[in-house]
């Protein structure tokens, strides 16, 4: 199962072997392929960056006040409204990317940092949603009630009492969300065709598109993609693990 | 998009069909006369509605939109031209005649349902080994299921350009591995020969797959209380029976979700196929997704694609609903 992984970081190590045999071994291990990998998709990282970050913070404005309602409301079509939440799931990103590209040829946003950022939330909203509210579920009705009591208007409760109760459903949200903007391929692909704006994704795949003489650049580069979801996930999972309201209500 | 969406959707929206939404206190206690308390109950109302609007307007604009826009499309002659002029004209089934009747959809709808049938056999059979491996307790087991996972948080793309390395025909480390072993000859070419490339992809998606499943299955395993296993060791039943008279009917809730998810999501691959062979060799790894994707964006007849794009949301529709259906017959049963 992990051989591939460790041949990614194999390879990635080996100093300018063109096209042959990679030893099975990074018997002398060079950076030269990070150099490279830094000089040529360094933008693109950036770019990835930005875009998943804005992602995160998009999905989660829009998805966190949603999931709070859906969860604690009284709204009789809320049942509605998470169906077609999980229906979305079946929408393949073909069919919004073939949509959204004219759209976004329209408004200017093809090639731009906001146009991925908001068609990259399309993984992020529906499961953000999904995510945070089954946790804003279990958060006792009685708490906010206390907040609106002491004369806390409902956004003011929910920012100051809900929220903070709710950090590690909004982590465990941000992390996936995060995750889901920085593996993006197909609309990096589809609405992208420049330079200018192109996350790592989208230069790994022109990477191997091109003639490949030399490995270790592209390997390096799929490990550079790989690290912050490796990293993130290993920090923030003590957040994702832990229940919340059990300090709360006393 | 993956299937690394699944986990925390799935394991959520069992939870979610439970709780209902509840009386929240939403409403505050009103001080004034009657008229004062309708009034204040529906600027409450509209307060609450505040919170839920920028969501519905997300999903409307990026789903919403996109499903009604890609109907018409379906319908009309949108090419490079329509950007240049703003005009798509309605051609009625022309495209979708085009489209059917073209020789690379056969093809395609043929990889598609061996690719989807293949990854989601392979991905299940060895997810639910490997879940039922995880269930007894040995050392550092908690360790290899989260390195387990790690295939998982690797961009697919990223994957795809590994493997891609991995099976290359003259240095890639498969073949130098077979070359090693004295009973194989000759040098399987997995991404460029037209009989070998449909089957590595599906091999890579399997290997791809396999944590998700995993994990699913391993939650859901976790759920079946160990008495039943006690009692069923009582009757005799153990190993093999076990697993048919216990594990099997019980874990058949979340085996449901984990097809259904699986199948819509391997449906709409395009990253590993695209990374791996670009559809080809020949057309041969050529789905429905790809050759949709390449209609819009390669050939830029935006209404064929949608087209095609049509018909993958029909399946995808489809499969669900009928097999929700089988499903749910035979749980009533």
């Amino acid at each position: 199962m992990l051989f591939p992984l460790y041949w990614m970081v194999n390879v990635s190590l080996q100093s300018g072997g063109g096209a042959v045999a990679t030893p099975w071994f990074p018997a002398a291990p060079s950076l030269d392929g990070y150099v490279r990998a830094f000089n040529d998709q360094g933008h693109n990282l950036v770019t990835s960056l930005v875009v998943s970050l804005g992602s995160v913070v998009l999905s989660l404005v829009i998805a966190a006040p949603a999931a709070y309602a859906l969860a604690q409301f009284r709204i009789r079509w809320a049942t509605w409204v998470l169906f077609g939440v999980l229906i979305t799931q079946m929408i393949p990103g073909i069919v919004v990317a073939n949509a959204l590209y004219s759209a976004f040829s329209d408004l200017g946003l093809l090639n731009s940092i906001p146009g991925l950022i908001l068609a990259d939330s399309t993984a992020g909203v529906p499961f953000a949603i999904i995510v945070m509210r089954a946790f804003m579920g279990s958060i006792p009705p009685s708490i906010v009630e206390a907040a609106r009591v002491d004369g806390a208007g409902q956004l003011r409760a929910f920012v100051s009492v809900v929220l903070p109760m709710s950090r590690n459903a909004l982590i465990t949200a941000g992390l996936f969300t995060f995750l889901f903007a920085w593996g993006d391929f197909l609309f990096a692909l589809t609405l992208t065709t420049t330079e200018d704006v192109r996350p790592v994704t989208l230069g790994l795949y022109q990477y191997i598109g091109t003639y490949v003489s030399d490995w270790s650049p592209i390997m390096a580069t799929a490990v550079l993609s790989s690290l912050p979801a490796i990293v993130l996930l290993l920090v923030a999972q003590r957040y994702v693990a832990a229940g919340v309201t059990g300090g709360a209500v006393k | 998009m993956s299937t690394r969406a699944d986990a925390g959707t799935l394991a959520s929206a069992s939870g979610a069909a439970a709780r209902q939404s509840r009386d929240g206190g939403a409403t505050p206690p009103s001080r004034d006369g009657r008229s004062g308390r309708s009034s204040a109950r529906t600027k409450a109302r509209i307060a609450e509605l505040a919170f839920l609007v920028p969501a519905l307007v997300y999903l409307v604009l990026f789903f919403g939109y996109p499903v009604v826009k890609n109907v018409l499309m379906g319908f009309q002659e949108y090419t490079t031209k329509t950007f240049f002029t703003g005009e798509a004209p309605f051609v009625g089934l022309d495209n979708y005649s085009a489209v059917l009747s073209s020789s690379l959809f056969d093809k395609a709808l043929l990889n598609t349902v061996l690719f989807t049938a293949g990854s989601i056999l392979g991905q299940f059979v060895l997810g639910l080994a490997i879940a039922v491996f995880f269930r007894r307790s040995f050392p550092l087991n908690n360790v290899l299921r989260a390195l387990l996972l790690l295939p998982w948080l690797v961009p697919l793309i990223a994957s795809a350009a590994v493997w891609r390395w991995i099976l290359d025909t003259d240095y890639g480390a498969l073949n130098r591995f077979l070359g090693a072993l004295p009973f194989v000859d000759g040098n399987p070419a997995w991404l460029t020969s037209t009989s070998l490339a449909l089957i590595a992809v599906i091999g890579v998606n399997i290997w791809l797959g396999i944590p998700f499943n995993a994990t699913i299955l391993y939650g859901g395993l976790q759920e079946i209380p160990e008495e039943l296993y006690e009692a069923g060791a009582l009757d005799g039943a153990t190993g093999w029976r076990a697993f048919r008279h216990i594990t099997w009917p019980l874990l058949r809730p979340v085996v449901t979700v984990v097809l259904v998810l699986g199948v819509v999501y391997t449906l709409k691959v395009l990253d590993i196929i695209l990374g791996l062979t670009n559809g080809g060799p020949a057309n041969s790894t050529q789905t429905i997704a790809t050759y949709s994707y390449f209609t819009s964006f390669k050939e830029f007849d935006f209404g064929q694609g949608a087209a095609l794009g049509n018909v993958l949301v029909l399946l995808s529709l489809l499969f669900a609903v009928i097999y929700l259906r089988l499903n749910r017959k035979a749980v009533d049963e």
